[in-house]
């Protein structure tokens, strides 16, 4: 099959960008997208021109490293899949694909389709752990959790922190990311004594970097590509609260650090 | 931070602002429907409503003052909140941002915000102020000046005839459209607000996610129906 891209390009952070279109013919319709640019990219580089810049690493849809918008839609048409997971045989021949980085301040490009996403983890160094001292590993059923509990959890814990919930979102939000990530601790024991510092700080961390805030279109929980939940936004906003409200009643005790 | 603060300026602290503010407009102007509606019965019974709710200046006022506090931080957030929302994308996407799996209302709080925010300052100079030009009925109209609209017969003697008042209010064509206008607007941002109210206070999940999303589509259509009642009702002379 072929297609007709027309791809993002610049050159660096600093320079201005634009639109270059390509042919892209004699592709097997089973190929990946990524595939695709690859052999793409293999013919400019034989024509001696610069190829395509995009990010990718596992190429099987658990490190959201692939992060670029196909046709105005993070992570192109298909539903709850990655970039890596998408196939040539999702589009029709001759169509023509735009290819875009996500755009958002905070989510700098780099180069042509690689964006910078250190925001993501400064907002994870900020609080998204637990405090443990290391040791010998404790025994993996020391701790009952339900059924339930950790079922949930690990649907927070899906999210693979490739920031589409960012790029679908019109204010550019990274609420759903950030619920996911407090919610996967703070659902379960281990997490629960830090969840208080954890949640003020990883939110401080999240304004500070300058994404949008939520107002619950739903776009982002329908392009992510693990299908994380709004009902984790709820979940952060009540737990922000909770937070709010044991400091200020630990201030009024006149304890330290009444959150943590 | 203090919590004040965290509340002030953070994200979430905001759209905590944001939903309570918009969770206590809400019963307000479910509560003006029902006050509103009573033009519907014999006119002794809002003109008697009307009247209790002027019995007290020091309610009264302590009540218009509480919905300019709610309504001024309700504003302030969104303006703040959006503002920020606007900075965090400088660089749109081609075809711009996309509504993935988003109702219109939802894309578009801040525009229906704005007209319904000039919408109630119209209102208040309209009937609360009582301006005869914001009317815009002509000058030789019985009921130009809504002051003196007064019941002359009958134990409400000296009443303000709030009844009339409507009436004449809604007999300029203009004023009744764009009133139309904003209330069908402010139902839409209500469509969208009054789920959201429930996430950003933390109290939306599962199963009531789509249960209050449903309920806050009917309760915006049932209050269109009954803001709009009145104005049609006027012009259909129904009530006169
Ligand atoms: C009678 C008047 C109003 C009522 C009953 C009302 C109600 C609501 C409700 C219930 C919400 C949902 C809160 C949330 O997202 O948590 C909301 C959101 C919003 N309102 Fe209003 N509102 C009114 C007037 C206004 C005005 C005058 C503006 C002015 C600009 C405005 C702008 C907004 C915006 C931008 C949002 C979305 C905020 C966000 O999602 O972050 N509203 N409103
Ligand atoms: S390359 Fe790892 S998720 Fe796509």
């Amino acid at each position: 099959m072929k297609v007709n891209l027309r791809v993002w390009r610049q050159r660096g952070p600093d320079s201005p960008g634009e639109f270059k279109n390509y042919e892209a013919a004699d592709l097997n319709p089973n190929m990946s997208f990524l595939e695709m640019l690859d052999v793409v990219n293999d013919r400019l580089a034989s024509r001696g021109e610069e190829p395509i810049a995009f990010a990718h690493d596992c190429r099987e849809g658990i490190c959201g490293t692939c992060c670029l918008n196909i046709n105005g839609k993070p992570h192109g048409p298909g539903r709850a899949i990655a970039t890596c997971q998408t196939y040539m045989r999702s589009f029709r021949d001759g169509d023509t694909i735009t290819i875009e980085p996500f755009r958002a301040k905070p989510f700098p490009i780099l180069k042509d389709l690689v964006v910078d996403r250190s925001a993501f983890d400064r907002i994870m160094q900020s609080g998204g752990y637990v405090s443990v001292r290391t040791g010998a590993a404790p025994d993996g059923n020391s701790i009952p959790i339900s059924k339930e509990i950790a079922d949930r959890a690990m649907d927070a814990a899906q999210c693979i922190g490739c920031g589409a919930c960012v790029a679908a979102c019109k204010n550019a939000s990274a609420m759903l990311f950030v619920s996911a990530k407090v919610s996967q601790l703070s659902l379960l024991p281990q997490g629960r004594p830090e969840r208080h510092r954890r949640v003020l700080s990883m939110v401080a961390k999240m304004d500070e970097e300058g994404f949008g805030n939520c107002t619950v279109t739903g776009s982002c929980a329908a392009v992510c590509p693990k299908e994380v939940s709004l009902d984790f936004i709820t979940r952060m906003n009540r737990d922000y609260l909770a937070a709010l409200m044991h400091e200020a009643v630990g201030r009024a005790a006149g304890k330290e650090g009444g959150a943590g | 931070m203090k919590p004040l603060q965290l509340l002030l300026q953070s994200s979430i602290g905001k759209k905590v602002i944001m939903g309570a503010t918009g969770a206590a407009l809400v019963l307000f102007v479910i509560g003006h429907l029902v006050g509103n509606l009573q033009i519907f019965l014999p006119k002794e019974k809002i003109n008697a409503y009307a009247h209790l709710l002027h019995s007290s200046a020091g309610v009264l006022w302590a009540v218009r003052l509480g919905l300019v506090a709610i309504v001024g931080l309700h504003v302030w957030a969104a303006i703040s909140l959006t503002a920020q929302n606007k900075a965090a994308r400088p660089v749109n996407y081609v075809e711009g941002t996309r509504p993935y799996a988003a109702s219109w209302a939802s894309r578009y709080m801040f525009h229906t915000g704005l007209v319904i925010a000039a919408f109630v300052v119209y209102h208040l100079l309209h009937y609360t102020a009582q301006l005869p030009v914001a009317n815009l009925l002509p000058s030789t109209h019985p009921a130009k000046d809504f002051n003196q609209l007064l019941v002359t017969t009958g134990a409400q003697s000296g009443y303000r005839d709030v009844h009339a008042m409507l009436i004449a209010g809604f007999q300029q064509p203009i004023v009744s459209l764009f009133y139309l206008i904003a209330i069908g607007l402010l139902c839409l941002h209500l469509s969208h607000g009054m789920t959201a109210m429930f996430q950003s206070l933390g109290v939306q999940e599962g199963v009531w996610r789509t249960r209050l999303e449903k309920g806050a589509q009917v309760l915006a259509i049932a209050l269109f129906a009954g803001y709009a009642s009145i104005p049609i009702a006027v012009y259909l002379r129904i009530v006169q």
